[in-house]
């Protein structure tokens, strides 16, 4: 029973890490850059969302909503202020400035929120421990879940069916071809980056349902963890990071519980550093092609 | 090819510099299409034959010079907004997507235009090139490259354009192949096409073309009818290798 319990723990902690990692993966795959801020983005969907419960007396729900349209608004903003004017620098200026962004946030959340721990309030989401059978589950964890298959399948249909997938499919295989196609690549990448920091909202509520400490840093390790998880299961895929997510989730719950508390993040990297040695371009990832 | 000289040109190409950073590629040339006319550019490796094309289509943009379609100036459009104007490029190694279907790819083609209107261009598509029709569903990347080049120029149609920009579309193809590519080419003329075709097989372009320009390191230094220059002693040593 204990094995399950962790179990259940790891795959909610590893539908979080996949959560965050799409956001990654997407913005990867289509802009072919690391958007290093992406991890506070998800602070401040959390600190969004705190407010609206805690201050605004809002309904979880609206809370939500209200932190997801702060994030798409933040990300469609980062995307045109601070990156497009690089689209044709080298990527290591982009990777500075992505880095930049990140402590900008950060310290712009430090203003305005300070620099003590919040305590997220409760929601619907974790308000009860569910008994099935002789496990013992947060309704946390069971809307955690939830939450990332719906938005594995919602994700799947979209880049697949609708016209808007498709483009940023274009895009993600070849820039110059998708414009020749008459698709507008700057839209596109924006829209990218609108869904990733929306989900970005999405997982910070979830991380602060079930770890409710929020500080302006709250965003940094889970967000290099997802984005380890992007590159585990093969960046620029969407059911890599899903899986890569996951797994991740699973093996630091797994190690602590078993190997070592102290040691949990390691194995989470050394596991990466292994399959990578293995599998380079990570457990879905396609290998990069020559062009002919 | 004689009467549609005296209206105004489709495409016109006015004194064009391209640079990529400080290389000079594109050392003002000018050049013009008329309508239901195959030209062709033709020149040696590394002449600047694809940056023309790149810029016409708005992927690069020119330093100096316009382009013009029917009169209206399309430099600093950009390529996603020239297309919808009735331009379109099959671009020099052909640049299908590979990991999308056939039918998705010809789709893609037809991106700007209103969806109601693709089954109809698809049906004529696979009429035209019976072999899509066939792998409609298959993978893009898994085709032959014969199969791949005709998807290429396929979706470039899709779009309707008013120009049809060909890169090289016989570029590594069996002969038996390169036959078939220009047996397309001759059919889409006669349909009503108006082509402009870069090709390193100078013979067959030539062959096909009303009028032809020959590029050299960046600037054109011969035109004329097709016909002409294919019996010209300095391009038959040249391109022609005779
Ligand atoms: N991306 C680039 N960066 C720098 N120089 C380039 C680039 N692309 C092309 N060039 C240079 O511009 C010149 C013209 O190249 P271009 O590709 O237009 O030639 P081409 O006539 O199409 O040749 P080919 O027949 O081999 O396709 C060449 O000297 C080439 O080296
Ligand atoms: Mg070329």
């Amino acid at each position: 029973m204990i094995f399950l319990d962790n179990l259940m723990n790891g795959l909610s902690l590893g539908s979080i890490y996949a959560i965050i990692a799409l956001g990654y993966t997407m913005v990867y795959g289509i802009a072919k850059m690391l958007n290093f801020a992406h991890g506070d983005v998800i602070m401040v969907g959390a600190y969004i969302a705190f407010c609206g419960l805690q201050y605004w007396g809002l309904p979880p729900i609206v809370a939500i909503l209200a932190a997801m349209v702060v994030c798409t608004v933040l990300g469609i903003t980062i995307e045109g202020l601070a990156y497009r004017p690089l689209r044709q620098a080298a990527s290591l200026a982009v990777l500075i400035t992505a880095i930049g962004m990140s402590y900008l946030l950060q310290n712009v959340a430090l203003m305005i929120w300070g620099a003590n721990p919040k305590s997220f309030p409760r929601t619907f989401i974790n308000s009860s421990i569910l008994h099935i059978g002789g496990l013992n589950v947060s309704s946390a964890t069971i809307y955690t879940i939830l939450a990332n298959v719906v938005i594995m399948i919602a994700l799947t249909l979209f880049t697949a069916k609708t016209k808007m997938g498709k483009a940023m499919r274009c895009v993600s295989e070849d820039r110059g071809a998708a414009e020749l196609m008459g698709i507008n690549v700057n839209r596109t990448i924006s829209v990218t980056f609108a869904i990733g920091s929306a989900l970005a909202a999405i997982a910070g509520v979830l991380l602060c349902s079930s770890y409710p400490i929020l500080q302006p840093t709250t965003g940094s390790m889970p967000g290099i963890k997802a984005f380890t998880a992007a590159v585990f299961g093969g960046i620029g895929s969407i059911p890599g990071a899903m899986l890569g997510g996951v797994l991740l989730g699973v093996i630091e719950i797994f190690g602590k519980a078993y190997i070592s508390t102290e040691l949990g993040d390691a194995i989470v990297f050394a596991v990466l550093i292994v399959v990578l040695l293995v599998k380079p371009s990570g457990l879905l990832g396609k290998p990069v092609r020559e062009k002919v | 090819m004689s009467e549609v000289q005296t209206a105004a040109p489709l495409l016109r190409v006015n004194d064009l510099h391209v640079y990529y950073g400080a290389i000079h590629a594109i050392k003002g040339i000018s050049l013009e299409v008329h309508e239901n006319e195959i030209v062709t550019l033709i020149g040696a490796n590394g002449a600047g034959k694809s940056t023309t094309l790149n810029t016409i289509a708005g992927l690069l943009k020119p330093r100096q010079g316009t382009v013009e379609l029917h009169g209206a100036v399309l430099n600093g459009l950009g390529a996603s907004k020239i297309v919808p104007k009735g331009l379109s490029l099959c671009p020099e190694g052909r640049r299908i997507f590979q990991q999308m279907t056939v039918k998705e790819n010809l789709e893609m083609g037809a991106y700007s235009r209103d969806p109601a209107e693709i089954p109809a261009s698809l049906d004529e598509m696979f009429q035209r090139f019976p072999r899509l029709k066939e792998r409609e569903r298959q993978i893009a990347g898994t085709l032959s490259g014969g199969e791949q080049q005709m998807l290429a120029m396929a979706r470039a149609l899709m779009s309707r354009p008013k120009l049809l920009m060909l890169d090289e579309p016989s570029m590594g193809l069996a002969p038996i192949l390169v036959e078939q590519i220009f047996d397309i080419i001759t059919e889409l003329h006669q349909s009503g096409a108006t082509i402009l075709l870069v090709e390193q097989n100078a013979q067959m372009a030539l062959a096909v073309a009303d009028r032809a320009y020959v590029m050299e390191t960046g600037v054109i230094t011969m035109q004329g009818p097709a016909q002409e220059l294919l019996h010209n002693d300095a391009v038959q040593k040249a391109y022609l290798g005779s």
